[in-house]
């Protein structure tokens, strides 16, 4: 028999915890917890070191973003100054690497040369705080009426499909581009200043209502394929009330798609803000965005890589790790994970 | 089945024309004046004046929406500045691209499909097979570096992909033309070459999405009952993951593939900005930008046809693939 070290001590360890009987068994007893699957989902999260990692960095990010006003002071510069004189006569950027040095650290725009780091910290905050709000507001109106339409079927569905297929067949990039100018002017007249925040809730509002059908599909689509199975059968053949075949037995049992779909929108907020900032609808020039700042930094792309390169990495690892996590959390949440 | 196709049908007639009065009321609450977009910088008033009286604007706004509706089905007679005779699908007059918009539509259709369809077909494939295979070799390296390929996919922009792809093979290697579009009957090599680059990008972002989700739903295929039994009773491996759980798993990827498709034929509008492609998007956001009332309607409302028909695929694959779907 070839024990290695390792199971040899735990065979003695059990063999002696056997022998020794009664006073082993009060302290190292092995008892069988009860645990809720909200708590065994917690426990796989934590040994997960992916979900560990990734979380760590969103955490990060999302401090980043709350403290911008303190990292703005700390450092020293913001988001709107310039830096005229560190720029050539092309308004290229003087130095190595987009002008990177220990008061820039990530170098300077060309052009108005601003400094691409602060701008960053406050692009995060305005993008964060958007795709958090607008995956909210479609989980919540999606998952409602999703599970609605499923189960119930008859008019509402008729009527929730029908709404549904409308949002989806509008091209939303192009009624988007057409919609904010629109409803910036209905509110402000031509010369007003427009306040930021109004153009972070015209983007809400848009994300809100175009966002909410895809949710509202996959849970229907879901709902649909349940309605058939036995269990939901049983539990209305016993009377179960309305509230309870969707609270208790439906919703459950889509809980795992309707996280992965909340996962996979998050970023896509954050990406289809940038998105509409690269056609040129959202934000003003004066609110820093990420998409902004890499449309523009596309005309550099020959002269000056590096300004394509830092914000398109900052983007890129923000929703990487969103979606790294979001895996991870779903295999947590999986109650037939092996892992 | 018969019943399903017909009511499918209405609804699907009903949604486009809501979508054609939706359209109609928006660009009618712009608050600028719809005339001035369309008529060159040098305009004098009476011409103006004409333009309007051309395009009904002085009309009740019923009958100007009436008119169009006319229009599309039996054709419709436009002043003689607006080409004459506009016959049957007519989708009115472009005074900024000063021709008939069904003819910029035969124009920049074909380059829409031609970035779509291809592309579409490598990240179904790309997608599917790499989800498959990450499923089936759960937890070996395989699984994670196809979870690696499709979570960097996933969160990467297309904007910034196609700029890196262009610096590299366009601009540094100078291996691929400067991208743009030639008729496939034309000469189909400069065709192909000159929208690689567009297909290699949407393939990579939109892959990523499907094999992350063929992934998820295979894993719980897997682990239901009826595969442990049809593997039980001695059926192979190929046979059982291939067809059975397959075709278990696919829905939610048939979902989210005719949507995507759908929506991608009525315009990249990202693609086509960022390689300077001249397609269906381009087309409807410099439509909004002009403020081009017709171009405007047409692109909008022949996005609306795409997403529709291909919603109405959808449904009927679902009840292909999946016999507890039952249509009615």
């Amino acid at each position: 028999m070839s024990l290695s070290p390792v199971d040899g001590a735990a065979l003695a360890e059990i063999e002696s915890g056997g022998a020794a009987g009664a006073e082993a068994g009060v302290s190292r007893e092995r008892r069988i917890v009860g645990r809720s699957p909200g708590q065994l989902a917690w426990l796989r999260l934590r040994r997960d070191r992916t979900a560990l990692v990734s979380g760590a960095m969103l955490v990060l990010f999302v401090l980043v973003a709350l403290a911008a006003p303190l990292i703005e002071l700390a450092y020293g510069i913001g988001p709107r100054d310039q830096f005229q004189s560190k720029l050539d006569g092309f308004g290229m950027p003087l130095g190595y690497a987009g002008g990177v040095s220990g008061d820039h650290f990530f170098g300077l725009e060309p052009g108005l040369g601003r400094d691409i780091f602060i701008r960053l910290v406050h692009g995060l905050r305005t993008s964060l705080f958007i795709a958090f709000a607008a995956a909210v507001l479609t989980a919540v109106i999606g998952v409602v009426l999703g599970t609605l339409a499923g189960y119930l079927g008859g008019w509402l569905d008729a009527v929730v499909n029908w709404i549904t297929d409308l949002t989806l067949a509008l091209p939303f990039l192009v009624i988007a581009l057409a919609l904010t100018p629109t409803l910036t002017l209905r509110f402000y007249g031509q010369r007003d200043a427009v306040p930021p925040a109004f153009g972070i809730g015209v983007l809400i509002a848009i994300f809100a209502v175009f966002g909410w059908t895809s949710t509202a599909r996959l849970v229907r689509g879901q709902v649909i394929a349940l309605r058939e199975r036995e269990f939901v059968e049983a539990a209305r053949a016993s009377g179960a009330g309305l509230g309870h075949m969707l609270f208790r037995q439906l919703l459950p049992n889509t809980w795992a798609p309707i996280l992965v779909s909340f996962s996979l929108a998050v970023p896509q907020f954050i990406t289809s803000e940038a998105a509409l900032s690269f056609i040129g609808v959202g934000l003003t020039e004066e609110t820093p965005s990420f998409g902004r700042m890499i449309y523009q930094s596309l005309d550099y792309l020959q002269t000056d890589p590096a300004f394509v390169f830092f914000p398109g990495v900052t983007i890129f690892a923000l929703v990487f790790a969103f979606n790294l996590f979001g895996d991870a959390l779903r295999d947590a949440l999986d109650p037939k994970s092996s892992r | 089945m018969a019943r399903f196709l017909v009511k499918r049908t209405l609804s699907a007639v009903l949604t486009l024309f809501a979508v054609s009065m939706l359209t109609f009321l928006m660009f009618f609450a712009l608050p600028r004046d719809p005339v001035s977009g369309m008529c060159p910088k040098n305009c004098n008033p009476e011409r103006l004046e004409r333009v309007r009286q051309e395009l009904g604007l002085r009309d009740p706004l019923v009958s100007q929406y009436a008119g169009y509706m006319k229009g599309i089905v039996t054709g419709r007679d436009l002043g003689s500045a607006q080409g004459g005779r506009c016959d049957a699908p007519c989708l009115g007059w472009s005074y900024v691209n000063n021709e008939a918009v069904t003819d910029t539509l035969a124009r920049v259709l074909p380059v829409t499909a031609s970035i779509v369809i291809p592309a579409a077909i490598l990240w179904l494939l790309l997608g599917v097979g790499l989800g498959m295979v990450s499923a089936l070799r759960r937890g070996t390296w395989l699984d994670r570096a196809a979870i690696g390929f499709s979570l960097t996919g996933a969160s990467l922009q297309l904007y910034f992909v196609g700029a890196v792809l262009l610096l590299v093979f366009v601009y540094t290697l100078r291996w691929l033309p400067v991208p743009g579009y030639t008729s496939l009957f034309e000469d189909p090599v400069r065709w192909a070459s000159g929208l690689v680059l567009a297909w290699v990008s949407l393939a990579f972002l939109f892959s990523a999405i499907y094999a992350r989700l063929f992934r998820a739903q295979m894993l719980e295929t897997l682990s239901e009952d009826f595969v442990r039994t049809a593997r039980a009773k001695g059926l192979s491996r190929t046979r059982v993951y291939g067809r059975h759980a397959l075709r278990a798993a696919i829905t939610p990827v048939v979902t989210v593939a005719g949507l995507d498709v759908g929506a991608a034929l009525g315009g990249t509008v990202i693609t086509e900005t960022t390689f300077g492609i001249q397609g269906l998007g381009r087309t409807a956001v410099e439509a909004v930008r002009a403020g081009d009332l017709p171009t405007i309607m047409a692109t909008v409302l022949v996005a609306a046809v795409f997403v529709v028909l291909a919603n109405v695929l959808v449904d009927l694959l679902y009840a292909a693939i999946d016999p507890r779907v039952r249509l009615g």
